[in-house]
């Protein structure tokens, strides 16, 4: 499918999942169901899946405080007395987010690093932040790699990070690692500048999409607006 | 004689900080010829490839490519007609796949569609990498990121193409692969480099710049056989070669 389509039809989903009024956890559920069949059908093993999903961790962990810490009518839940509220709340961010992350995740793992950065040219994204998408493409690996011969450079010299007094040493490194970026960077501008760079990043591979797969694309978020507008309605 | 590719007179450079780093070079290279520009470190050999493509612009003296000479209205047919590739590949290849990388300069000079796919695929044959089109730069050996650094430039049919050592990290196999394709390629070649014996190997004359002024010009071989030259401009050849 075009990358573009996708994109577009994700930022939709999340979007109309959002604006579902918290109370209606059946319709949550039924759209979690989507976004969970949507990822089984890119049909990618599960070992590369649910790595991804570990992003959900953090929001998981504030709903499940949330009951806990909001005030309002208490109701009994097993041993704990929780805030109503607070629990309806954490059901729906949960939800929701869950809705999100294995929506983000389908997209994620259907979709090259290169394609996203040709959709996001291709929907008039600004210039400047394509490029930068696209150079953190090409350079995270150069940048990382760059880390790791100077965490050996260290440890070959004895150095062990294990107290506060080891900082100034990360630190110092760090700080050389992001003049080396820069300088990189104003090599790659050269680079760029030889080969007739003029401020623009040039379309070398536009990208195209029936109506089929603008349709196909935009499906799950077709739902989620049909379930936002039902619940609203009923 | 038919009009030099690249034709330096009397170019003189210092940069803003004041420290001057070229006084006066001339410097001609015609069509066909592949010509070594040796010289110690500061000597102002990457200044001088700076000037080539209009990127500096030389305090004194003219800069003239094919006859056109470089001035801020022709930036971008010099930039067509010097094809500079630089020592680390991984500041050359700056997109996220070969493909897109190589596409980057012919789609600058306004190429679209099926012409630049023909132009990607032809430069990236020329240096026998066409099966790596798809690839993302950092997944590839640095012999093929060199040959791929070439190929950027190669897809905008330069006139002139301008190399920043490039011999330099790759192994003899790559080293010796490298030297056949810049053999097979038809177009002029300035190679800045301190491998000597690639210089004797691939170029048939050689110039020496040190300190900013071009103290020697001439056939590869005998600009490396005097002896005297090479002590006063920290010029030697590796142990146990000889010419």
């Amino acid at each position: 499918m075009a990358p573009h389509t996708k994109l577009v039809g994700l930022l939709a989903f999340v979007l109309l999942v959002v604006s579902v009024p918290r109370g209606a956890t059946v319709a949550l559920l039924a759209l979690l169901a989507l976004a969970v069949g949507v990822l089984v059908a890119t049909r990618v093993p599960a070992r590369h899946v649910l790595p991804r999903l570990a992003v959900e961790v953090p929001f998981a962990v504030f709903a499940l405080l949330l009951p806990f810490v909001a005030v309002g009518p208490r109701v009994a839940l097993g041993p704990f007395t929780v805030s109503q509220p607070g629990l309806e709340a954490a059901g729906a961010l949960l939800l929701k987010g869950t809705c999100g992350v294995v929506a983000a995740v389908a997209f994620a793992v259907t979709t090259r690093p290169r394609d996203l950065v040709r959709a996001l040219q291709h929907l008039k994204v600004p210039d400047p932040l394509v490029a930068i998408a696209s150079f953190m493409v090409r350079y995270v690996d150069v940048v990382g790699d760059q880390v790791r011969r100077m965490r050996v450079a260290r440890a070959s010299r004895g150095f062990r990070a294990t107290s506060v007094r080891a900082w100034p040493t990360l630190a110092a490194g760090t700080g050389a690692l992001f003049i080396r970026s820069y300088e990189r960077g104003e090599r790659v501008h050269l680079a760029m500048v030889s080969r007739g760079w003029s401020g623009r990043m040039p379309v070398t591979a536009p990208l195209r999409a029936g109506a089929r797969e603008w349709a196909l694309a935009l499906s799950p978020a077709l739902a989620a607006a049909v379930v936002s507008v039902a619940v609203r309605a009923l | 004689m038919s009009v030099p590719v690249l034709d330096l007179r009397g170019v003189a450079y210092a940069y803003p900080g004041g420290h001057q780093a070229l006084f006066g070079v001339d410097l001609h290279v015609h069509r066909g010829e592949r010509v070594a520009l040796l010289g110690p470190n500061g000597a102002g050999k990457t200044t001088l490839v700076l000037h080539l493509n209009g990127i500096l612009t030389p305090g004194a003296g003219t800069v003239t490519v094919s006859g056109l000479p470089v001035t801020d209205d022709a930036l971008l047919e010099i930039r067509r007609r010097v094809g500079i590739v630089f020592q680390d590949p991984d500041d050359q290849l700056f997109m996220p796949t070969v493909r897109d990388d190589v596409a980057f300069g012919p789609a600058n000079l306004g190429l679209r569609g099926a012409e630049l796919d023909a132009r990607v695929t032809e430069a990236l044959h020329l240096v026998g990498v066409g099966d790596l089109a798809d690839r993302p730069p950092h997944h590839l050996s640095f012999g093929q990121r060199r040959r791929v650094a070439i190929a950027t430039v190669l897809a905008m049919r330069p006139e002139v193409l301008v190399l920043d050592e490039p011999s330099s990290n790759l192994d003899p196999a790559s080293r010796r692969e490298l030297a056949g394709i810049l053999r097979s390629l038809d177009v002029t070649v300035l190679m800045v480099t301190h491998d000597l014996p690639y210089a004797v190997e691939l170029c048939e004359r050689s110039v020496v710049l040190s300190e900013g002024t071009v103290v020697a010009d001439g056939a590869t071989r005998e600009v490396l056989a005097d002896a005297h030259l090479m002590a006063r401009h920290r010029l030697e050849l590796p142990v146990g070669f000889s010419i």
